[in-house]
């Protein structure tokens, strides 16, 4: 696993890793949750789906995942399969293995065995910080290193890209801070493509190179905005006047885009 | 990145008193939990004594502890025999439960079919009381051995049944999810994902089991009633009440309540033993 710090391709030349082309969603109960939706995905991007409840943040990232499929349109993967790592609100860890154990689960169900993967696992324990409690169970830790399990069985494989729906939205104030910074520097290290639902303008700002605002019934693409403030990003980030004046805009957005709905 | 978690990184730190009282309160409770019952029974054991005493019961209505356990001794060559098959029976019917139950809840797992058609003959099998279904299954089933293991099974099996599928199916959806997403076979989602999910039903519904495999047997037996070699201490209850051996009769549904206890504490071992590491259930809180 490389773990020196990766610089990503400037937002214009970076190649096209995923398509979403005219999707629909709509559900049996009659539900449009999507309507003609469009995203292009580039490899080494880190976007933000920012919209109002039920917009279909969700509905758009199972589709990516491929645990739905869209009633119309396409969603097409350039090159290479489908690689996909997840991680939900929940840390959704299994309460019955250690932490090596969850984190090994996606290798387990590849077929690979534990030895072969250790290397790799405790690697990327290491990186989250909980190289100590390999061989701890779920119950024994806190909310924050539960989540920090999540996020090392998600990108343990290097997956091509990395599907995370409001996944700190459930920690306080103080966690999310420091697993927003780690977030980032996971994902340089690991060069990886994130896309991330969040309700949060803030973190949209702080994370993303791109913040695409949806609107709801139905749901769809309302604007999207680039997040022009070089990584890595940290507490001096936060605090400066780039990064407020990039929040009133994004919120703006957001603002514009519920008005659409009313 | 770095990590200070206070409960799991704490040394030889100094604790304070109300800690100590705590730990105290833990000492005390452990002691307690089984002197207080020990105690108590001991004490109804001398209540039981003095009331046979001092209004002089004769034997043949009440026997006094004394003499059941008198009779414990005496009789041990007739009852322990007797309880070597209600055991056997007990332990045999319990596996098969074990067996058929897990068995079925994973077929039932694997599809729902076979679950919307063979769920509902668990249920009437369950509903119905043993001591209806008994008689006819002894005129249908000669061997006496099978027919008291079918009735004690049918006791037996639904609660493992019953619980072993509602575990199967109470996996984590999200879970699910990220199964499907890695691509689980769905051999590797039974065996890694519900399996797990469903062991501490299973040990629930295997609890309850293990205590009606007893009654089943006992009641089986009661209905098919013949004696002679190879009985359970139910037909010792049932020969020692025609011949009015009173005390025998105490003696042996003693023996059937300890047979109850031990398959209880043992069952309640082995759930401890699985759980302890990881299930809610086993985890002792501090305070
Ligand atoms: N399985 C389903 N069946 C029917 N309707 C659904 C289903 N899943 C989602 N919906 C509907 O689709 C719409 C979008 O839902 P979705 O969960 O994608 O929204 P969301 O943006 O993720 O909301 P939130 O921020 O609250 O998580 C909602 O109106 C929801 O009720
Ligand atoms: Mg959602």
């Amino acid at each position: 696993m490389v773990v020196t710090w990766r610089k990503p391709k400037p937002l214009g030349e970076r190649a096209k890793l995923l398509e979403m082309a005219a999707v629909d969603k709509a559900f049996a109960g009659g539900t449009l949750a999507l309507q003609d939706m469009n995203l292009t995905v580039n490899e080494g991007d880190f976007i933000s789906l920012l919209g109002p409840s039920g917009c279909g943040k969700s509905t758009a990232l199972r589709l990516i995942a491929g645990l739905m499929h869209p009633t119309r349109g396409q969603i097409r993967w350039e090159g290479g399969e489908a690689e996909i790592g997840v991680v939900f609100q929940e840390p959704t860890l299994m309460p019955w293995a250690t932490v090596e154990q969850n984190v090994y689960l996606p290798f387990r169900l590849k077929g690979q065995s534990f030895v072969q993967v250790r290397d790799d696992i405790h690697l990327v324990l290491k990186l989250v910080g909980l190289e100590k409690f390999a061989k701890a169970y779920p119950r024994e830790l806190s909310g924050g290193m539960k989540m920090r399990v999540s996020i090392a069985r998600a990108m343990v494989t290097r997956p091509r890209l990395i599907l995370m729906d409001e996944p700190f939205a459930a920690l306080d104030e103080i966690t999310r801070h420091k697993l927003n910074k780690d977030l980032l520097e996971l994902k340089e290290k690991i060069a990886s493509t994130v896309i991330f639902v969040t309700h949060s303008v803030f973190e949209s700002v702080f994370l993303s190179d791109r913040i695409v605002v949806m609107a709801a019934r139905p749901g769809r693409v309302s604007t999207e905005l680039t997040v022009d403030a070089p990584y890595p990003r940290g507490e001096a980030f936060r605090t400066s006047a780039d990064y407020a004046a990039l929040c009133r805009t994004a919120s703006d957005a957001l603002h514009a885009a519920m008005g659409e709905t009313a | 990145m770095s990590l200070a978690d206070p409960a799991l990184a704490a040394g030889d730190t100094p604790v304070d008193a109300d800690e100590l009282a705590r730990a105290r309160a833990r000492r005390r409770e452990r002691v307690l939990r089984w002197l207080l019952p020990s105690v108590t029974v001991a004490l109804m054991i001398v209540l039981w004594d003095r009331i046979v005493a001092w209004n002089e019961i004769p034997h043949y209505i009440l026997p006094g502890p004394g003499l059941v356990a008198q009779t414990l001794v005496k009789d041990a060559p007739i009852l322990l025999p007797a309880l070597g098959v209600t055991l056997q029976i007990t332990l045999m019917a319990l596996a098969v439960a074990v067996v058929g139950g897990v068995g079925l809840a994973v077929l039932f797992s694997l599809s729902r079919w076979a679950e919307m058609c063979f769920y509902p003959f668990a249920v009437i099998l369950q509903v119905t009381p043993v001591v209806s279904i008994a008689p006819l299954i002894f005129i249908y089933v000669d061997n006496r051995l099978a027919g008291l293991l079918l009735c004690a099974w049918i006791v037996a099996f639904f609660p493992i049944l019953s619980n072993t599928t509602l575990g199967l199916n109470s996996t984590d959806h999200n879970l699910r999810d990220l199964y499907r997403i890695y691509g689980a076979t769905r051999w590797q989602r039974l065996r890694y994902l519900q399996i797990p999910t469903a062991l501490p039903y299973f040990l629930g519904g295997l609890r309850i089991a293990g205590g009606l495999s007893l009654i089943g047997a006992v009641v089986a037996e009661y209905v098919a009633g013949t004696g002679g070699i190879g009985s359970g201490l139910a037909f010792r209850i049932l020969e020692a009440g025609y011949r009015l051996n009173i005390p025998r009769m105490f003696a042996a549904l003693a023996l059937i309540a300890l047979t109850g206890v031990v398959i209880f504490a043992v069952l309640s071992l082995i759930t401890h033993l699985m759980l302890h590491k990881w299930h809610e259930s086993a985890i002792k809180r501090e305070n």
